[in-house]
């Protein structure tokens, strides 16, 4: 196999390219949301003034593909979601930007009741080829409107494929095959990921959806993180390699489809399996796969499973709350010796 | 805001003859289906057009396969004006495997993309932003089609029409929204629902012309609609045209309807518009009273081939409900 040469980018950085690349390629891909431009009307704005989505991640792309494919949205998330769709339905490949996933309260008939179900409703005689894109995750004090992480609210509907990515060059690769994706896919990026440096393939790399990647080897426990719990996931697995403890941190990254082959051949060898997951519990994805290991890995399993999880609550403002809130190394830590 | 008088409108005979085909074809359609419903051949909900022939007929006459609509509840009667297969229409109300949509959707659902067709729908308020998609796409793509929203009164006061038409007013779409305004959403008249008189005159809200208009003349609603549609298609944006009709029966099959008064429901088939609508073809000589009885005879003759044809048709298999959810799923 070729080695691909790499070089470093932010997460944010990542999208970037990933979105600029599918744009080359294929002038069906538009981009529309709230900003994503920016400043769309105010003459003045020159060069890389234009604020290129809220957290700057879709900065210089109307630079290169103009305002025709790089469209500011009035704050009106049914008309411009709805409308992705209805341009996905009809021969665009549309990718849309929900500022916040809390958002979604306000457009969500469009997602789950016309963009998830035209094309079941319509006996396989309809695409939708859409990605949203959409911030998740807590931790910049932004409170409950602002926060969640609500993958779970999406990965329960048939008829949308949800994406989590956790690294730079995962979220290049897997946005990548998302675009390219004939279904609809919510993407959703963690906010306090977008400053994160790793080492990101030249090119067009795309990483196929359904596939887990272990990130980190070990014998002893498999730890199942999702998005940026990737992070504290390994953080606390250096706290348990300490002690002599090797744990095996696998990130799903696609959470529907769900490769669960994956965890389930980690927890073979491990024989033990803490889930961490930002996203509040009931009906998780946490959940979810502690369902799946326990009907078919039970017989692997020395120990029952545990999830760490954010609580049943909203997220709340206060940063000493906040970090209450998520999940930290020590909680995981923790839950692993709980286990052993 | 204008309010179109009935217009002269200079159409051939062969034109008119197949508008009134085409209306009388919905007609009939509606009336076999409440029949097959009555007799048990319909699963589930069926919301009928009859009495708002002219609306679709009217408008979607302007229209080619490469113009889409977006439509309701209440959308066999747009179905038909787009084009879409009757046989594969009447399969689909009865959940055949041979139906359009392979028995997937139903009455509430049918669909043909081909067609331009983007669906009934069973969301009140759903296709507006729906319609303002398909219409990107002509403008992104840089082609002269134009997508019509048609909706119900008591769409209009879903948040939605709002967010659309104001989408489709700064972004000059080439899109037409078509109220169909036939006096109740469900079971509650418009003076209740609405807090205008005519949804016409919310267009001022967005700087877009509102047109009010008989949509029980097929003749109004055609120049009315092809204004609409000549300026989405010049670039010049979107209209709100408000088509006042009636549906002559409950707001699906098995309502009574009793919200109503027989005399309102006589007053208005009286104003029927395939009756007025024939006599003035006969009147102007376009066509015998005799060549409309054929055209409704050869219209009843095609719906019951099609009912007979999809009560002969297979049911899905079973295994089939796991069809058609995505393109690709790799996995659970």
């Amino acid at each position: 196999m070729a080695t691909v040469a790499t070089r470093t980018l932010t997460y944010a950085e990542a999208v970037n390219e990933a979105i600029r690349i599918s744009m080359r390629q294929d002038p069906n891909v538009i981009l529309l949301g709230e900003d994503i431009a920016g400043g769309a009307d105010v003459d003045h704005l020159v060069d890389d003034e234009a604020w290129g989505g809220a957290l700057g991640v879709t900065k210089g792309l109307v630079q290169e593909f103009g305002r025709g494919r790089v469209l500011d949205t009035p704050i009106t998330e049914s008309a411009f979601i709805g409308a992705a769709v209805g341009a996905a339905a009809t021969g665009l490949r549309p990718i849309a930007e929900l500022m916040f996933v809390d958002f979604f309260g306000v457009c969500m008939d469009q997602i789950f009741d016309q963009g998830a179900k035209l094309r079941y409703m319509f006996g396989g005689k309809a695409r939708c080829p859409l990605v949203i894109r959409t911030t998740i995750g807590a931790g910049l004090n932004a409170a409950a409107h602002h926060s969640g992480c609500h993958y779970s609210v999406f990965t329960h509907m048939p008829g949308i494929k949800c994406v989590a990515p956790s690294t730079p060059a995962d979220a290049k690769g897997l946005l990548l095959a998302a675009i390219r994706d004939d279904d609809l896919v919510l993407f959703f990026e963690h906010k306090l990921l977008y400053g994160l440096s790793g080492e990101v393939p030249e090119g067009d790399e795309s990483i196929p959806l359904g596939t887990a990647d272990v990130k980190r080897v070990g014998n002893d426990v498999t730890i199942v993180a999702i998005s940026r719990m990737v992070h504290q996931a390994l953080e606390a697995a250096e706290q348990l390699a300490a002690e002599g403890i090797e744990a095996e941190v696998v990130d799903p990254r696609s959470l529907s489809p769900l490769d669960s082959d994956s965890i389930l051949a980690s927890v073979a060898k491990t024989h033990r399996l803490v889930i961490v997951d930002e996203d509040n519990p009931l009906c998780s994805v946490a959940h979810t796969i502690a369902a799946i290991v326990a009907d078919e890995g039970f017989d692997s399993l020395d120990a029952p499973i545990r999830c760490v999880t954010a609580p049943h609550t909203p997220v709340p403002f206060s940063p000493p709350l906040e970090q209450a809130y998520i999940p930290s190394p020590e909680q995981i830590a923790a839950a692993v010796r709980a286990i052993l | 805001m204008v309010v179109t008088e009935r217009r002269a409108v200079e159409l051939t005979g062969e034109t008119l003859l197949g508008m009134y085909e085409r209306m009388v074809l919905i007609r009939v359609f509606e009336e076999t289906t409440m029949r097959q419903f009555a007799d048990g051949q319909i699963p589930g909900f069926v919301h009928l057009y009859a009495g708002e022939e002219a609306v679709a007929v009217g408008v979607c006459t302007h229209l080619a396969d490469s113009d889409f609509i977006t439509s309701t509840h209440r959308g066999h009667g747009h179905c038909i004006a787009k084009g879409v297969d009757i046989a594969g229409m009447a399969a689909e109300l009865m959940g055949r495997r041979t139906g359009i949509c392979k028995g997937k959707g139903g009455s509430m659902h049918v669909a043909d993309v081909e067609k331009g067709m983007l669906g009934a729908n069973g969301i009140v308020g759903g296709g507006f932003p729906l319609a303002c998609g398909a219409a990107l796409t002509a403008k992104v793509h840089g082609t002269d089609a134009v997508t019509i929203c048609f909706f119900g009164d008591g769409a209009s006061n879903q948040g939605t029409f709002h967010e659309s038409i104001n989408l489709a007013a700064i972004w000059k779409l080439p899109v037409v929204f078509v109220c169909e305004n036939n006096g109740y959403a469900e079971a509650t008249t418009f003076a209740y629902h609405c807090s205008v008189a005519d949804v016409a005159t919310r267009a001022a809200g967005y700087g877009i012309p509102g047109v009010i208009v008989d949509g029980l003349d097929p003749l109004a609603m055609f120049s009315a609609a092809g204004d609409a549609i000549a300026r989405a298609r010049r670039g010049d944006g979107p209209t709100l045209i408000e088509a006042k009709t009636y549906r002559f029966y409950g707001h699906e099959e098995g309502d009574a309807a009793t919200y109503r008064t027989a005399e309102e429901v006589e007053a208005h088939r009286r104003r029927d518009p395939l009756i007025t609508f024939g006599a003035h073809l006969t009147g102007t000589g376009i066509a015998t009273e005799a060549d409309l009885d054929g055209m409704r005879a050869r219209a009843q003759t095609t719906v019951d081939a099609a009912y007979a044809a999809g009560a002969a048709a297979p049911w899905p298999d079973p295994a089939e409900t796991l069809d058609d959810v995505y393109v690709s799923y790799r996995g659970r």
